[in-house]
């Protein structure tokens, strides 16, 4: 028995998800939804547990980082890339959060989902999601890293069009496996590139190696800098960001644990998971990390202003999950990268909790979405209510709710930012409090419209009913750790606050203060330490009010004067329209790419080059051929003096060329002896 | 390892036995006669597994030869010999032949004993070609496999069966002639047919006894055989026979077509472009490589707006032996050794996907998408084995497509990184394309009342498509298997034709800022793989060196 069992057999954590999507998918057509069940929360449960074990023992051994290769998947040259799973500090943060949210998704989906069709291949899909995803994060890798990267692309793709049979579900899941496609083209090349520079893709031997070299000046497209660019267009993809985000709101086509799990917990957080796990290479391509604070932010702000006037209560959230994800990658930008990790943590609490609390609402409402047709709700589903209104609280960012603690190291970070200049830091700070503004309206909106005021749907034919336990259980759970996930990170000189979660981190992210050299940071002195800590309230502070704010805003709108938006929506018709249709980006998209590419294709190319153009010339070809075939066939006359007509001419023809032919007749002779 | 003897010849002829006792079969027993082909096939399938034994890993050169005088003037020798890229090139024909008999047993009624004659003839020629060492030899069962090909297509095709079966052959015949001409061309100038010889004489220096070429007769020459093969692969734009002999073939036809004949002419530039016009293929390699990812982007988009499902399926595999072109003209062993496992994961996954397309046509007689549409509903099991095609065929890790494609576009970007990122455009293509179509098949409601009725996979269906999807998985994840056993061969390859880098050779060295600019020296030294059967005369002519 080797001294720490599930490190040395770490592989079963994933396996296990993936054994509980085989059985659930081959022999689960036939079973009762109970035995579909135990395979699918037994296999997730004891993976969850395996992966606690695990984190245990990397803990008692004292290590800054555990690795171990299992078998060569492909090898060929100097290139190898391994089944090697490793742990440390960022991977621990991430498996946990995989198993443990997605074992409490998959309780719920046993409720939300009872009465479904096809729920053996939905639970088979969920499980083989979790397996990829903890492919994902547990690769040593980048190549692994990507085996899990296109895999959680595939169940995505499954799950959104988890409902077939109608168009725009099919619709939805392929637009995103497509979408992923672009940005895994630039995560390839990404690849390709570090392993031309360094002659490998695992993680320690490249970072090694990648750690003597100096960083790529600030505006200079240097081997680094176009690496990260090259990773940070996958992270784009998977992780929504601009201009690659079209998919997610699409993706809510899924039922609504997927979209908790995969499109607002997980799956859309491994781009932001990459970043943070190639910090050696970003943190040396300031110019690299300049543009992912940059998107960040934008996309931050743009998704957020979408998410002002949405009416279906899915498609707020998918636009508030966009926004936050432009959150984190704001953090990795620059340079936070534990509080970017810390927020997809926090996150992955609150937003879940969100989703799945939505889910509850439209499992109340039979299938409604529209937040226009609700109205009144709180005292009707009362648990529910106070599950999402505690989510709401937390992603609005009030003390001492998780999203507070998360966003203002964030915001912090955005204030003090020094790649491209102290005015660059300011405006990142600027829009993220803007964003932080809009998100607590948002917010609000969603929670008045639909538990206040009055009721705007038909009693008799909607009967509201609360969710049964299964249900209810994961969404307490997670609005526990809504309120207390937050306190892991809150700042030392808050009473209770021990800035646990950075000094966590601190073995993963260390390096960048080692070895940027375009960041010397150095111990602040008492007095500085204590001007920042002033800061750090001053700007919590801020913070806060603008949350209040926000919130005080959708109340006026949405309690007090419930015509009032309407109106407001009349009297700023184009800019509500733009908003509304989402400025019009797919149709953009569709225009100026989809249509362009398949008329091009259909008329130019197949139509054109290949039947009219290559296939027209071979045909012709063969034509000429057959036609100077029927024009030679008169020559076989069998006429013999027309034959000997042709004798004299022939051999006229072949002393002429003997005799005449400046380079042929030598040949022409020899030929003949 | 295997010993000598007779093996390959057993392997090439074997099935012409089973062929010849067919002939003398009753015509009308047809279970009796597809039981027997069957059998045939799969002995021969057994029997070639064993030939990994034979080619152990790491050993470069030939191995289990043959070496009989046929043909006394000209100087013509029935010579064999297998090495790791054929090896694995022959096992997916003997692998890919029994499933099209399978494939076959219920959609071929009439003629049934010819039918499963000519396929066995076609596996005598496509292993022939595979195992072939002597260039007179090897464009016999090049022009041999032609013959069962064109009847497959002109007499069990569909409507348009012997336009397809004329324009194939004569197609691939105005390459093999100036393919004749370059053989006849080297026999005049070296006396021999035999390839390892003619090879060797070609790297030696003339005051050695070698030839030398001229730079243009080497381009010339390189054309003659490149352009036989070019259109086999079918290179752009010499591609247009493919989609008419495609859609017109019958099932087993396509899967054979798909699976393995395209294969032999991206073979031949390895075996043959390569080796013996290392300077000509060096300069040709841009032009190569502009047609072969204008073939990945071109085989795609075309793809993508097929309304006809079968020929969708053959414009993508226009794309997908444009990677594996692009692999082999890149000249780095990743690369190369990429392209090998490309046409092997091709052979299988595109293989399965003319498998699945035939098994709609047999239910619904059409290959037209707009017929289809809403399938899932009635047959949920097919659905998902063309789902995990699909897959495979996108490229998705963890299944064969990846492996492939992954390390063609990873060896092309370390040579020429404009190359690789262009021909990885075809990764997102081929997302499209495939997903689009899946869609339109089998997602939705059902939009003919015909469709809602369809059975899905029978039992022999669903035997055929395990087994094709576990060999997909297992190429996806034990790529080492055979990885391992092609890269001696493929080394020598890309030995001959350009020497290696040092810093690419085993491990790589760079622990330090500025040391990438150690390039060019050359520290390998060339090796033609050997051939113990030409040793003897070899040395005869060159004399102890």
């Amino acid at each position: 028995m080797p001294k720490y069992p599930m490190l040395e057999y770490l592989w079963i954590v994933p396996l296990l998800p993936l054994l509980g999507s085989a059985v659930n998918g081959i022999f689960g057509a036939k079973w009762p939804n109970k035995i579909i069940n135990w395979v699918a929360i037994g296999s997730t449960g004891l993976s969850f547990l395996g992966a606690l074990e695990a984190v245990r023992e990397f803990f008692e051994s004292g290590r800054v980082l555990f690795r171990k290769e299992f078998f060569t998947w492909i090898a060929t040259g100097n290139f190898r890339a391994g089944f090697d799973l490793q742990m440390d500090q960022l991977t621990v943060v991430m498996v946990l959060v995989v198993t443990g949210v997605g074992w409490l998704i998959h309780i719920y989906a046993t409720g939300y989902m009872a009465h479904e069709g096809g729920y053996y291949r939905f639970f088979s899909y969920l499980n083989l999601f979790m397996f990829f995803m903890l492919i994902l994060v547990l690769a040593a890798n980048y190549v692994l890293l990507f085996v899990g990267w296109e895999g959680v692309g595939l169940s995505s793709y499954l799950l959104i069009g988890f409902y077939f049979l109608r168009k725009s579900a099919a619709d939805a899941g392929k637009k995103a496996f497509i979408v992923n496609r672009i940005g895994d083209f630039g995560f390839m090349l990404g690849m390709f590139l570090l392993f031309k520079t360094f002659g490998t893709l695992d993680f320690v031997q490249l970072f090694a190696k990648a750690d003597p070299w100096p960083a790529d000046a600030m505006g200079h497209l240097g081997t680094f800098t176009i690496a990260c660019l090259l990773l940070f267009m996958g992270a784009c993809g998977k992780s929504a960001q601009l201009p690659l985000y079209v998919w997610l709101p699409d993706a809510m086509e899924g039922p609504t644990p997927v979209s908790a799990l995969i499109h607002a917990a997980t799956m859309v957080t491994a781009g932001v998971y990459v970043v943070a796990r190639s910090h050696m290479l970003f943190s040396r391509a300031p110019t690299a990390m300049l543009a992912v604070a940059i998107v960040g932010c934008a996309t931050a702000f743009f998704a957020a202003t979408i998410g002002l006037v949405q009416t279906d209560i899915k498609k707020v959230l998918a636009y508030s999950t966009v926004s936050q994800l432009g959150y984190m990658f704001l953090a990795c930008g620059v340079g936070a990268f534990s509080a970017g990790i810390f927020h997809l943590m926090t996150h992955a609490f609150f937003k879940a909790l969100l989703f799945l609390a939505a889910g509850s609402v439209i499992h109340a409402m039979g299938g409604e979405q529209d937040m226009l047709r609700m109205g009144g709700l709180s005292k009707k589903i009362r648990w529910t209510y106070v599950t999402m209104l505690t989510a709401t609280l937390a992603i609005a960012g009030f003390p001492p709710f998780a999203g507070f603690f998360s966003k203002d190291s964030i915001l912090l970070s955005a204030f003090q930012n020094e790649y491209g200049g102290r005015n660059v830091g300011y405006v990142l700070y600027g829009f993220g409090l803007v964003t932080a503004l809009l998100t607590a309206f948002y917010m609000f909106r969603l929670i008045f419209l639909t538990f206040h005021g009055k009721q705007r749907y038909d009693e008799h034919h909607v009967h509201v009913h609360e969710s049964p336990n299964n249900m209810l259980a994961p969404l307490m759970i997670l609005a526990l750790l809504s309120i207390v996930g937050g306190w892991l990170a809150a700042p030392a000189f808050l009473p209770g606050g021990t800035d646990y979660f950075a000094k966590f981190l601190q073995p993963v992210f260390s390096p960048i203060y080692r070895s940027a050299e375009f960041r010397v940071l150095e111990p602040l002195s008492v007095s500085a330490e204590a001007e920042a800590h002033s800061l750090e309230l001053w700007l919590a502070g801020i913070a806060v009010v603008v949350a209040l704010a926000g919130t005080v805003v959708a109340y006026w709108l949405y309690r007090k004067r419930p015509g009032k938006p309407d109106g407001l929506a009349k009297s700023m018709k184009p800019a509500y329209t733009t908003l509304l249709n989402k400025y019009y980006v797919d149709e953009l998209y569709a225009a100026a790419i989809v249509k362009p590419l398949l008329w091009i294709s259909t008329n130019v190319l197949w139509k054109g080059a290949d039947v009219a153009g290559i296939d027209g010339a071979v045909n012709g070809i063969a034509e000429g051929a057959t036609a100077l075939g029927d024009g030679v066939r008169h020559a076989q006359s069998g006429n013999t003096r027309s034959y000997a007509v042709w004798v004299v001419v022939g051999a006229l023809v072949v002393i002429a060329v003997i005799f005449f032919w400046p380079f042929g007749g030598k040949a022409v002779v020899g030929m003949v002896h | 390892m295997l010993h000598g003897g007779h093996l390959l010849s057993v392997l090439i002829f074997f099935p012409a036995v089973g062929a010849l006792a067919l002939l003398l079969l009753r015509g009308d027993d047809h279970k009796f006669i597809r039981i027997i082909a069957l059998i045939v096939s799969l002995a021969e399938f057994l029997f070639s597994l064993l030939m990994i034994r034979a080619v152990p890993v790491g050993a470069a050169g030939y191995h289990l030869e043959e070496y009989l005088k046929w043909i006394n003037q000209p100087p013509i020798h029935y010579h064999l010999g297998v090495d790791g890229i054929s090896l694995f090139l022959m096992i997916l024909t003997t692998f890919l032949t029994p499933i099209s008999i399978l494939a076959s047993w219920k959609s071929i009624e009439h003629r049934v004993k010819e039918f499963f004659v000519m396929l066995l003839m076609l596996e005598v020629g496509v292993v022939g070609v595979f195992l072939s060492l002597d260039l007179f030899l090897f464009f016999l069962f090049w022009e041999v496999m032609l013959i069962p090909m064109a009847f497959l297509i002109g007499i069990w095709g569909h409507e348009r069966r012997v336009y397809a079966a004329v324009k194939f052959v004569l197609y691939t015949m105005a390459g093999s002639i100036l393919m004749l001409v370059g053989i006849i061309w080297l026999y005049n100038a070296t006396g021999t047919f035999d390839l390892p010889t003619i090879q060797t004489l070609l790297h030696t220096p003339a005051s050695q006894g070698g030839l030398e070429l001229a730079p243009r007769t080497e381009m010339l020459l390189f054309l003659a055989f490149f352009l036989a093969f070019a259109i086999k692969v079918p290179l752009f734009p010499l591609h247009t026979w493919l989609p008419d002999a495609h859609v017109e073939a019958p099932t087993a036809g396509s899967v054979m077509l798909a699976g393995v004949l395209l294969k032999m002419g991206t073979y031949g530039m390895i075996r043959f472009c390569l080796p013996l016009f290392p300077e000509a293929s060096r300069r040709a390699a841009g032009w190569v490589a502009v047609l072969a990812i204008i073939g990945i982007i071109y085989g795609a988009l075309v793809a993508m707006v097929q309304p006809n499902l079968k020929k969708l399926v053959a414009y993508s595999s226009v794309s997908h032996l444009g990677f594996v072109v692009l692999g082999i003209f890149a000249f780095h062993n990743i690369s190369m050794q990429g392209a090998v496992y490309q046409m092997l994961a091709h052979g299988i996954s595109t293989g399965a996907l003319f498998l699945l397309v035939g098994m709609l046509y047999d239910r619904r007689h059409t290959f037209e998408i707009s017929e289809y549409g809403g399938l899932a509903t009635p047959m949920p099991k097919l659905a998902a084995f063309f789902l995990f095609v699909a897959l495979s065929s996108l490229g998705l890790p963890m299944l064969n497509g990846f492996v492939g494609e992954y390390l063609v576009l990873l060896g092309t970007y370390q040579r020429h990184w404009g190359w690789a990122t262009w021909a990885a455009l075809g990764v997102i293509l081929s997302a499209c394309y495939l997903l689009w179509s899946y869609q339109r098949v089998f997602f939705g409601e059902i939009t003919r009342e015909k469709n809602r009725t369809l059975p899905d996979a029978s039992a022999r269906e669903k035997w055929i498509l395990a087994t094709v999807a576990v060999v997909t998985l297992w190429m996806g994840i034990g790529s080492t298997f055979i990885t391992k056993r092609t890269a001696a061969a493929a080394q020598d390859v890309i030995d001959q034709v350009e020497p290696q880098r040092p810093y690419e050779a085993a491990a790589p060295n760079i622990v330090a800022p500025n040391v990438l600019t150690t390039d060019g020296a050359t520290t390998r030294a060339k090796q033609i793989p050997s051939s113990a059967a030409t040793k003897v005369a070899l040395t005869e002519r060159l004399g102890t060196r």
